[in-house]
């Protein structure tokens, strides 16, 4: 025979001011954890969402971010001739010389971001899927023009449609703004290959990336262009290759995350204890008496875990409606990886808010378990007598 | 204070709870402690540098390069004492998270003009005779258990291939915000290395006089504006600092964390106070009866609550102090991080202010206890 | 002027809205070196006028007059300063703090004033002589009986040489050989020195104690 659940809740309201406190305790170490759980989701799947599984990129080897590789024209016609670059509907290679260079502007809201301007060929948004103009229109062929991703629109100066930025001792026209389904391209600037080479490069253009003729056969492109004696490259998947960029950062802000987070729920579980024990012991005559009326010790235990975690829950719940509002709040860091800004939505997801919830039951969890423990295995003539 | 002993009774009188209590202040201080210290390292970065030292690099980014007759120029400018430069290097030592910083330095010119790196006159001669020699920070030294003469070979990425160094000598900076972990060697041998083709990442410039500064800098920039490279020079304190602007807004994040952090214990504190009031109202009564003040029992429940933070506070700022002494792993990331007295102190005064707050409901329940009816639910 | 003299005092208690008059023009003296008794049935009002004398309450009117001293006139910072010099309280439940022994629940009032430790020290062990516990100072009260509890009580109430003892049903809560015990303590202090108390109680027997008897039924107070 179980004691009812509704005891628990009842009693639960006969101390509103511990219960609330604690409530609330756990509400904050719970909006902290799902926050900057969502702020490593937000990094991590802007960079997963980077690139595709289908697509290869060409550095030159050794090179481990695009900003220092350098592929001459020679090479990028090379590749773009063989047979397991895929073809286009007008069967031209699906093949994407692009160049890499990264300048410094000011953010609106203050400091200084490492930009990317990619340089792309006409066919960069074939080759990639995913892309979208969202305002605008594409850029034209010999033309000082440039699309801005979506991130850095109102994040900077001139970035608006018909505006224009400056740099590289040159004027560029704002002709468009694109989305990349929230991947670190939307934090970049693109203007057509043959317009940024001049201006930054030289004859160089730092990467090669085409969509593969059967994806599977990954393996053998990578063997073949990295023993080409003529290439001197290095091939990676595309999306492989973002998700490496992410490593240091990534392991920095997952590591931020649950050291913050465990720090709190040690304070806001030591809390709970408090509360417990003050409950079990103010609550001994009543725990007697259900006793007396046949309730094992078992289920005393179990009345007062699941009053814990019902306090704990109630605070992740709280918690996790603390932190709906900054789902989709952008903010920027550089990744130090490609030496390059990069801005990325918090990202809340259901599956976050669980771990939330569930993180929050753990906390009641230990923290009632010993008051809970002794509650059952308190002797019932002495709670009698104090009653 | 004659009322200790009655202070110190209430406190051991759960001692559980005042336990627990204390180490939640605890754990949760420590957590402020070390982010604060976050903030303050980052701030001290951009504090490093002097203001007689400018930095000119290319406008566009960082990242470009600068022609080799700007050094000419430069060291014609009036005021301008001496002009080095320096290239980012960013090589690999043995795989890629083993992060440091390596610049390939105009050796004599560049170690002149640093006085803040004190190293001993036999190994700076070293480093300076010989092409392949390399300085070293001393926290690099002991991150890696390197010695002096240990050969050290990096994977270049910019500039591809293998590179051989030697250690010459070691450095060790008056301000640990400078950074220990950087690793100098001779921009010679890098030139030789890619059969000269490179042009100086950066210029440096020492000043004669740092209150010149500004005007140097309007000249420098304004002289080199329609060139092929326009220049971007700034202090090198200024340049620090954009540098930190980089990681974009830490300072927001930290404080809104270190808030929630404060809030969710001085719940976990105020529960208590309210908890321990609760259980001595009848006593609390007594107390008024035997001619106890009302403003007497309000300083003794805040002094009790203070008590409990303030002991909890200590012991997490200072296991924070201890934690990230020198050579930290953070330090490689955040040069110099480490937790400053003036943090310690801020943690301290934080814990006061936690414990006053918490107390303040009991302490003001106590001061206003209706004693008569206190005394019947006693009976 | 006598010792105590209440005036014209009356009390009357709202709960709600509801008035409930508890005594009415209550008139009393009392001399240096009396021990009087007050009974009367329960709810009459007695714990009232001994809360009203302490200054711990206020009366709806009338004049309370200790030691010269305008009890019913004074500010309440005035009043616990004047209680812990002139009154002294013993409970029915003894109240004694249970975190500290019976020395330092004994020295509590005396932290109250400017005396030195060792001073402090003087004071209570007299104190606890008086009342026969000095071998039990540093129990604890859950260490102690019923009846050597009250005992620290009454300690408790002399230790600062106040004016008036006020006892509030000391021995309610004791076996009947160490309500006796309570009660002839009660007896020396006020035959040998001199002490003025005010017992109230419920018990015929216990009342008997006293110089004099007198009874307060429906907020009117008879010899």
């Amino acid at each position: 025979m179980k004691i009812p659940i509704l005891y628990n809740l009842r009693s639960l309201k006969e101390r509103p001011a511990s219960t609330l406190t604690t409530a609330a305790g756990m509400a904050l170490v719970v909006a902290v954890f799902v926050a900057m759980m969502a702020l490593a989701n937000g990094f991590r799947s802007a960079l997963m969402k980077s690139g595709s599984p289908n697509n290869a990129m060409v550095l030159r080897k050794g090179a481990n971010a695009e900003m220092y590789s350098g592929i001459a024209r020679s090479t990028a016609s090379t590749i773009a001739g063989m047979p397991f670059v895929a073809r286009g509907t007008d069967n031209q290679p699906l093949s994407s010389p692009e160049v890499f260079v990264v300048i410094n502007l000011d953010r609106l809201t203050g400091g200084l971001a490492n930009l990317v301007v990619r340089g792309v060929s006409p066919r960069a948004m074939q080759v990639r899927q995913g892309f979208e103009i969202i305002a605008g229109r594409e850029l034209q062929p010999g033309a000082s023009e440039i699309l801005v991703g979506e991130k850095i629109v109102d994040r900077f100066a001139n970035t608006g449609i018909g505006d224009k930025l400056s740099f590289g001792g040159r004027a560029w026209t704002v002709v468009g703004h694109f989305s990349a389904q929230g991947s670190a391209f939307e934090s970049e600037i693109w203007a057509e290959n043959e317009q940024v080479m001049p201006v930054f490069r030289g004859e160089v253009f730092q990467s090669v990336t085409f969509r593969m003729a059967d994806p599977g056969s990954f393996e053998g492109v990578k063997q073949q262009l990295e023993e080409d004696p003529r290439l001197f490259v290095d091939v990676f998947r595309e999306n492989e290759f973002y998700q490496n960029q992410s490593v240091i950062l990534t392991q920095i802000l997952n590591f931020i995350a649950i050291f913050i987070a465990g720090v709190m729920a040690i304070g806001a579980v030591f809390g709970a204890i408090n509360t417990m024990y003050a409950a079990v012991s103010s609550r001994a005559p009543e725990i007697a008496v259900l006793l007396t009326l046949g309730f094992k010790p078992g289920n005393v235990l179990s009345s007062f875990l699941i009053e814990a975690v019902a306090i704990a829950l109630l605070g992740g719940i709280v918690g996790c409606v603390l932190t709906l509002p900054i789902n989709g709040l952008v903010t920027s860091t550089t990744n130090w990886n490609s030496f390059s800004e990069i801005a990325f939505a918090f990202r809340v997801t259901p599956g976050l808010l669980v771990s939330g919830l569930v993180f929050a039951a753990l906390m009641g969890f230990v923290g009632g378990f010993f008051p809970a423990l002794r509650a059952a295995r308190q002797p019932v003539v002495v709670a009698l007598r104090q009653g | 204070m004659k009322f200790m002993r009655l202070i110190w009774v209430n406190l051991l009188r759960n001692k559980r709870r005042t336990l627990l209590t204390v180490l939640s202040v605890t754990v949760a201080l420590f957590l402020f402690t070390t982010l604060r210290s976050v903030v303050t390292a980052l701030d001290a970065v951009s504090e490093v540098g002097s203001e007689a030292r400018l930095i000119t690099r290319s406008a566009t980014g960082i990242t470009f390069a600068l022609p080799q007759s700007y050094l000419e120029r430069l060291r014609a400018q009036e005021g301008v004492q001496s002009v080095s430069w320096a290239n980012w290097f960013g090589g690999i030592y043995v795989n890629e998270s083993n992060f440091f910083a390596q610049l390939a330095i105009d050796h004599e010119t560049y170690l002149a003009m640093y006085p803040e790196m004190a190293i001993p006159d036999d190994q700076r001669q070293a480093f300076l005779n010989e092409r392949t020699a390399v300085l070293v920070g001393r926290g690099l030294m002991e991150r890696f258990g390197w010695t002096l003469g240990q050969n050290v070979t990096l994977q270049g990425t910019i500039f591809p291939g293998d590179w051989d160094f030697t250690i010459r000598a070691v450095y060790v900076p008056d301000d640990p915000s400078f950074g220990d972990q950087l690793f100098f060697f001779h921009y010679d041998y890098l030139y030789e290395g890619v059969n000269g083709n490179i042009i100086p990442g950066w210029y440096v410039i020492q000043l004669n006089d740092p209150g010149a500064a500004p005007a140097a800098i309007d000249r420098i920039d304004r002289m080199f504006e329609n060139s092929s490279s326009p220049t971007k020079t700034e202090t090198e304190k200024a340049f620090n600092a954009s540098f930190v602007t980089m990681w974009g807004n830490i300072g927001f994040l930290v404080k809104a964390i270190g808030t929630a952090v404060f809030f969710a214990i001085l719940l976990v504190a105020a529960n208590t106070m309210m908890m321990a009031g609760r259980e001595r109202i009848g006593e609390n009564a007594v107390l008024k009866t035997l001619g106890f003040q009302d403003g007497l029992l309000f300083r003794l429940v805040l002094v009790e609550s203070v008590l409990i933070t303030l002991l909890g506070g200590a012991l997490g700022v200072f296991a924070s102090k201890l934690a990230f002494g020198p050579g930290n792993p953070v330090s490689s990331f955040i040069q110099g991080f480490e937790v400053a007295w003036s943090t310690v102190i801020l943690g301290l005064v934080m814990a006061t202010l936690l414990g006053m707050i918490s107390g303040i409901v009991p302490a003001w329940q106590a001061m206003k206890l209706p004693v008569v009816q206190a005394l019947r639910r006693v009976a | 002027m006598a010792l105590v003299e209440i005036q014209e005092l009356t009390k009357v208690f709202y709960r709600d809205s509801q008035k409930i008059p508890v005594f009415d023009g209550v008139n009393l003296e009392m001399e240096q070196g009396e021990f009087l008794s007050l009974m009367g049935p329960s709810g009459s009002g007695k714990s009232t006028l001994l809360h009203l004398l302490a200054g711990l309450d206020k009366p709806t009117s009338g004049m309370i007059f200790v030691g010269g001293a305008h009890v019913t006139g004074m500010k309440r910072k005035e009043l616990a300063a004047w209680r812990a010099q002139h009154i002294g309280f013993v409970f029915q439940f003894y109240n004694l703090l249970p975190v500290l022994t019976a020395f330092q629940n004994v020295e509590l009032p005396l932290l109250l004033t400017s005396l030195s430790g060792r001073e402090r020290r003087e004071h209570v062990m007299m104190a606890l002589d008086v009342v026969g516990l000095n071998d039990r100072s540093d129990h604890y009260p859950r260490q102690l009986s019923g009846g050597q509890e009250q005992r620290v009580g009454i300690a408790r109430a002399i230790v600062s040489d106040p004016t008036i003892i006020l006892a509030d049903e000391p021995t309610g809560d004791l076996d009947a050989k160490s309500a006796d015990e309570i009660l002839e303590l009660l007896k020396r202090l006020n035959e040998e020195l001199n002490k003025t108390i005010l017992l109230v109680t419920h018990d015929a027997h216990a009342a008997e104690k006293a110089h004099a008897v007198m009874h307060l039924d429906k907020g009117v107070l008879s010899r």
